[in-house]
């Protein structure tokens, strides 16, 4: 077994984790991991750049050389940031959305989900395909009927366009949801009837705590995503009032620009990634697993 | 007698199990037609009038006039080339992700810090990394002409404002935005790959490469496939980046996509049916795209049985 790996020619390819690792492999894997870390560092570094330009005086920024570290640290870019009315309505707005969002289609999605995985109707799996094929249908192509209808409707005067679709449920989160009650036993289900629960009661008090777990990490992947939303809000809020904070920082960027005060975009920019990438750092495992599953089943 | 009574029963409660089902599915299916099903057949329609929105949809219907106005529009053409061509990252992105993953496979120290660095621009604002990224091109003062300077003493190349290199910018861009994904999914697949598979390949004296071309590439290839597809429909909808980095479509309209286009089109200049149309084209763009999904599922890949 040890003599075919530790032939030079099959170094390059050989990858598998649980194999006795010889002495050519250790010294191999090492390099491996160097070269893992360096390319690593390379892909975040413009990140680390973003930090450290926001950081920055105006005089180093466009001296023209070379420059990381900044000298001599500003912070005050930040609490000018914070001091602008734009910025932080732009907050609020975001969050506005978030709340109604998450909590009644979440409620929504999750009802469905129980429907769709525990109980027992005619059109049951064309329903649920129908509904699955809305995932495919690129937004860009309702979005021109989705602008005039809301029009209509009087809603581009306030957030209502962002936050009424969201209320009748999310088909990824019905999806996931769905598959994760599959792995609970129906003996509950059946036992809860003959018990005579109502179904409603049946998802409320047994069902609901017991996809806690799953429906938690959709409704945080559904906060990521309105957080970091901005082709939406572009198109349907009519006024600068409402203005989430996505598109907040692009007229900054705009604005700002022509200054040259980029240390101002940097530090806008960084405090509006700073809510998804903390949650990602703080619930990573969970997050990469999910995401990983999407492509594997 | 009592058999038939039971029977009643029984489908009186099924009747009331699917009374409720149907109550707790309505809103997403309400969802569904609202702000779905009704805007295709609307924008089908809209696809065929030469509307703005101001003025009667259904009193300026044009037959299939917009349509052939979009083919007969080199602009059109333009975005819709620019957009394939930033499909190079595709592939790109797809040997980088499998090379990286392989790597991460390994008995390697701080796994799964390495994995949160190359996936952290995965969960980034869009938004906010192309503001980033835009700083980071920037002829003058940027980060990437601050590096050439300092290595050649020359100035380098305008990233974002020369026609054919803001292609090449666009390109580094999505392949570093999307890499960590892909890395993700082809690490996943990697340890589906059954072990004893490899151990029986290296009883029969196969070496690194034989490995690698006969079990691993073709146990990859849902992952493979996946990733092909999501990306080819994500490719078709760029539009973002391109928005913020450059706002009005490049130097010579060179950095356009379709999606540009029709946002260009629909909302700066209000020409909403027209806009439809080029909504509709993209639409059965994708369609073919996710049938062909289908089909080539069956045909290439392989499943470990």
């Amino acid at each position: 077994m040890d003599i075919s790996i530790s032939k030079p020619k099959s170094s390059g390819k050989d990858y598998q984790s649980d194999q006795v690792t010889t002495s050519k492999d250790k010294v191999l894997n090492i390099i491996i991991f160097i070269l893992l870390f360096l390319f690593a560092l390379t892909m975040v570094f413009p990140l680390i750049y973003m930090v450290a330009t926001s950081f920055m005086t105006k005089n180093q920024i466009l001296s023209g050389s070379l420059t990381i570290i900044p000298d001599p640290i500003l912070i005050g870019k930040y609490s000018e940031v914070l001091k602008k009315g734009q910025f932080i309505s732009g907050i609020i707005n975001t969050v506005k959305v978030e709340v109604p969002v998450l909590l009644i289609g979440g409620f929504t999605s999750s009802l469905a989900a129980f429907a769709f995985a525990k109980m027992e109707f005619r059109g049951k799996n064309a329903l649920f395909l129908a509904l699955l094929a809305t995932i495919m249908i690129p937004f860009a192509v309702v979005m021109i009927p989705q602008y005039v209808l809301f029009t209509k409707l009087g809603w581009t005067n306030s957030l209502a366009p962002l936050i009424i679709p969201g209320c009748f449920g999310n088909v990824s989160m019905i999806f996931f949801l769905r598959q994760n009650l599959y792995s609970i036993p129906s003996d509950l289900m059946d036992a809860a009837k003959i018990d005579g629960c109502n179904y409603f009661g049946i998802y409320w008090k047994i069902f609901l705590p017991l996809m806690k777990g799953a429906l938690g990490t959709q409704l945080m992947l559904w906060f990521m995503g309105i957080w970091n939303d901005y082709l939406a809000p572009t198109i349907f809020l009519r006024s600068e009032k409402q203005w989430t904070l996505q598109v907040v920082i692009r007229s900054f960027n705009h604005y700002y620009a022509i200054q040259s005060d980029y240390a101002l975009i940097m530090a806008a920019s960084v405090i509006a990634m700073l809510p998804t990438l903390l949650l990602f750092f703080a619930f990573q495992r969970v997050i990469i697993e999910s995401i990983a599953i999407s492509g594997i089943k | 007698m009592a058999k038939t009574k039971v029977k009643v029963h029984r489908s009186a409660m099924a009747k009331r199990e699917e009374r409720w089902a149907w109550l707790f599915i309505a809103p997403p299916f309400i969802g569904f037609m609202l702000f779905m099903a009704y805007p295709i057949v609307f924008a089908l329609v809209a696809s065929t009038s030469k509307w703005t929105g101001v003025n009667s949809l259904l009193g300026n219907i044009v037959g299939l006039r917009n349509y052939i106005k979009i083919f007969s529009d080199a602009k059109f053409w333009k975005s819709m080339a620019t957009t394939i061509i930033y499909m190079i990252g595709i592939p790109i992105g797809m040997i980088l992700g499998m090379t990286i993953a392989m790597g991460l496979n390994r008995k390697i120290p701080g796994k799964r810090a390495l994995t949160t660095m190359y996936y952290v621009p995965v969960v980034s604002s869009l938004v906010a990394v192309s503001i980033l990224w835009a700083w980071v091109f920037n002829y003058d003062y940027g980060l990437l002409n601050g590096i050439y300077k300092f290595l050649t003493g020359a100035h380098g190349p305008n990233w974002l404002g020369d026609e054919h290199m803001v292609k090449i910018s666009m390109i580094i861009f999505m392949v570093w935005k999307g890499l960590g994904g892909t890395v993700i999914l082809y690490l996943a697949g990697l340890q589906n790959i059954p072990r004893d598979y490899y151990e029986a390949a290296m009883i029969d004296g196969a070496n690194g490469w034989d490995k690698f071309r006969n079990i691993t590439l073709p146990l990859l290839s849902p992952v493979t496939f996946y990733v092909l597809i999501t990306s080819l429909i994500g490719g078709f909808q760029v539009f973002v980046e391109v928005q913020v980095m450059t706002p009005n479509g490049g130097p010579n309209y060179s950095s356009a996509t379709v999606v540009f286009y029709l946002f260009e089109k629909a909302f700066t200049n209000g020409q909403l049916g027209y806009g439809s149309a080029v909504a509709v084209i993209l639409a059965i763009i994708i369609f073919i795209i996710t049938a062909f999904n289908f089909w080539g599922q069956d045909k290439w890949v392989k499943t470990i049985d």
